[in-house]
């Protein structure tokens, strides 16, 4: 009988020490969390939630009297022209680039992935200058390189391509696809080494075996090598596609969304409505509006990617087995 | 078989010449902007695309340096990305050490909501941070950028840090213990030198991107020239002075050299890093 109140008691015991260890536990993590957590609420969870507030609101941000409209911004969006000529813009330089991204970007990545070839670290650095290279700094500068009297239309018209001087970016035809031409340059090093980090699993002795069954590299590739890496593949096509959507600092600097918004995105619009004066007073709420519906968009794009690569994966795998 | 070595000689040559021609034009407008800018008003005109000046002169940097606030605005640069990625660093350090090497209540929920802001564009949330930095009376200057900049979920160090924690062997941690240690001094002294590798990786990576950092910068720095970063200053310099080309990319060339030139000290651990997020 004592012997087993004695027994209990050190049960009780040794599970109160856990649980106050437990507890102890907690509060280390949670103390080393602190910085993290804190830094994540005051500039990213606080502003999410803020913005869709701010969305709900008639202000300017300039004075403190903010009327509450409830949804009025968002049906005032609705029919916005402007809004839905930057939607579409931001959707139609997305469509366009990420294709083009993943094909420039994997032919590099598969022609440098070649042990064989000497000097390949120093030709994967050069490819990759651009990246590191400040965007809004690129932006400035192509603005003149591609300009009227610039190197290249200098180039065109010494090869006879051209006549006359073409305005890259001031010509509402031509100025998209010189922006994607620009993104694509400037953004390729970083897909090129996502890819090269999926090409990398595909073993040596599978390029060993279709060399003896006297596959060329090319049909190497195709048959063998893309298969394998093709979930990378729709990893990197959605960050692309993502990282695409969020372009800001090559337009800014490059065109400020124009000629007449022909390439007026999203994030220019934003910046647009809330920042700058020369559209009038700023409308922090209609802005907030904007920017709410288009997180909302990227988030959609980017679950639906995914449930189409999921699927595709699949459908992969029943046809191989 | 003499005629198939011929012909790998001469497939190698091709792809060698190739992949040269390539790199050329890839770095071409980098190298016109630093050429550029060691060119006269005058010569910049006269030779449009050739590289190499006649006449090299540091009259441009002089004058952007001097009258055009670029030294001021270097100065910024360098203390807004110094600071940021030292905040950046102790905390993504901290957390990863926490959730790599513990169960406790919240972890999962706390990683899935770092993971879910990926995809949260910063236009979202740009306008709400600007208020945030402006209640903190912080708009317009370097404080306010260091912290908004430091702010946000860097979802990528936090993987690499958690998986790195993950893998060091339990066994360490219990010597220390045994030893005396608490968890912060286990932290300090026997974990902390530990990741250095990965601390390497991102501190470079957080370097580039701040260094580059362009919409948060231009936001908070609208009305108060002098807390702006390199990438906003040449912006707001070439608004103000469309004709000074050759001042232009000067202030260019002071941007981007010294990343480059760091980047390509430290590029293994930028290239690992980058290609350590698209594996996890």
């Amino acid at each position: 009988m004592n012997k087993k109140a004695v027994n209990a008691g050190q049960t009780a015991e040794t599970s109160r020490k856990k649980f106050h260890d437990r507890v102890i536990v907690n509060l280390w993590c949670w103390l080393f969390m602190a910085a993290a957590v804190i830094f994540y609420i005051l500039f990213q969870g606080y502003p999410i939630l803020c913005s869709i507030w701010y969305s709900l609101l008639d202000w300017s941000g300039l004075t403190t009297n903010a009327s509450f409209v409830g949804l009025a911004n968002y049906r005032e969006l609705l029919e916005d022209q402007l809004f839905w000529n930057a939607f579409a813009n931001s959707l139609k330089y997305t469509a366009m680039i990420v294709p083009l991204e993943l094909v420039v970007s994997l032919f590099f990545a598969y022609i440098l992935n070649n042990e064989k070839l000497k000097g390949r670290g120093i030709f994967r650095t050069i490819y990759f200058i651009p990246v590191i290279t400040t965007a809004s700094v690129v932006g400035i500068i192509m603005i003149f390189i591609l300009g009227v009297q610039g190197p290249l239309n200098y180039l065109l018209n010494w090869l006879h391509i051209t006549d006359t001087s073409v305005n890259f970016l001031g010509t509402a035809k031509y100025a998209m696809p010189t922006l994607v031409a620009i993104s694509l340059w400037k953004d390729c090093g970083t897909y090129m080494i996502y890819w090269l980090a999926g090409l990398q699993g595909v073993s040596s002795d599978v390029y060993e075996a279709a060399a003896i069954d006297g596959a060329g590299r090319g049909k190497t590739f195709f048959y063998i090598v893309l298969p394998l890496i093709a979930p990378t593949g729709g990893i990197i096509a959605i960050l692309c596609a993502i990282n695409s959507l969020k372009v800001f600092d090559i337009i800014k600097t490059m065109t400020e969304g124009g000629p007449f918004y022909a390439t007026d995105v999203i994030a220019t619009f934003v910046y647009r409505t809330a920042f700058s004066s020369e559209i009038g007073m700023p409308r922090l709420g209609y802005a907030s509006a904007a920017a709410v519906f288009f997180g909302i968009t990227v988030i959609v794009v980017g679950l639906i990617l995914n449930m189409v690569k999921n699927r595709l994966g699949k459908m992969n795998q029943e046809v191989s087995q | 078989m003499n005629q198939g070595k011929m012909k790998r000689r001469i497939k190698k040559v091709v792809v060698y010449l190739f992949l040269s021609a390539v790199g050329f034009v890839w770095i071409y407008p980098i190298l016109w902007m630093v050429s550029a800018s060691f060119k006269s008003q005058t010569e910049f005109f006269s030779n449009r695309i050739g590289l190499i000046p006649e006449a090299p002169t540091f009259e441009n940097f002089v004058r952007i340096w001097n009258k055009a606030n670029f030294g001021t605005y270097f100065l910024n640069t360098v203390i807004v990305t110094v600071f940021t990625v030292i905040l950046v660093l102790i905390m993504t350090m901290m957390a990863g050490y926490a959730m790599g090497r513990y169960q406790f209540v919240g972890k999962k929920a706390a990683m899935g909501i770092f993971l879910a802001s990926i995809t949260i564009p910063l236009v979202s949330t740009i306008i709400p941070t600007y208020e945030v930095v402006k209640s903190m009376h912080l708009v317009g200057t370097k404080l306010g950028l260091i912290l908004s900049q430091a702010g946000g979920a860097h979802v990528i160090f936090l993987l690499l840090f958690t998986s790195f924690f993950e893998s060091v062997p339990k066994e360490l941690e219990e010597a220390s213990k045994m030893d005396g240690c608490n968890y912060f001094k286990t932290f300090f002294y026997v974990m902390m030198p530990l990741c250095k590798p990965i601390a390497t990786t991102v501190v470079i990576m957080e370097t580039i991107w701040t260094w580059n950092a362009f919409m948060l910068p231009l936001v908070l720095t609208l009305n108060n020239p002098s807390a702006r970063t390199l990438a906003v200053g040449l912006y707001a310099f070439k608004g103000e002075n469309t004709v000074d080309w050759t001042g232009i990319a000067a202030g260019g060339t002071i941007a981007v050299i010294p990343i480059i030139i760091l980047f390509i000290i430290m590029q293994k651990h930028f290239v690992e890093g980058i290609a350590g997020a698209v594996k996890s």
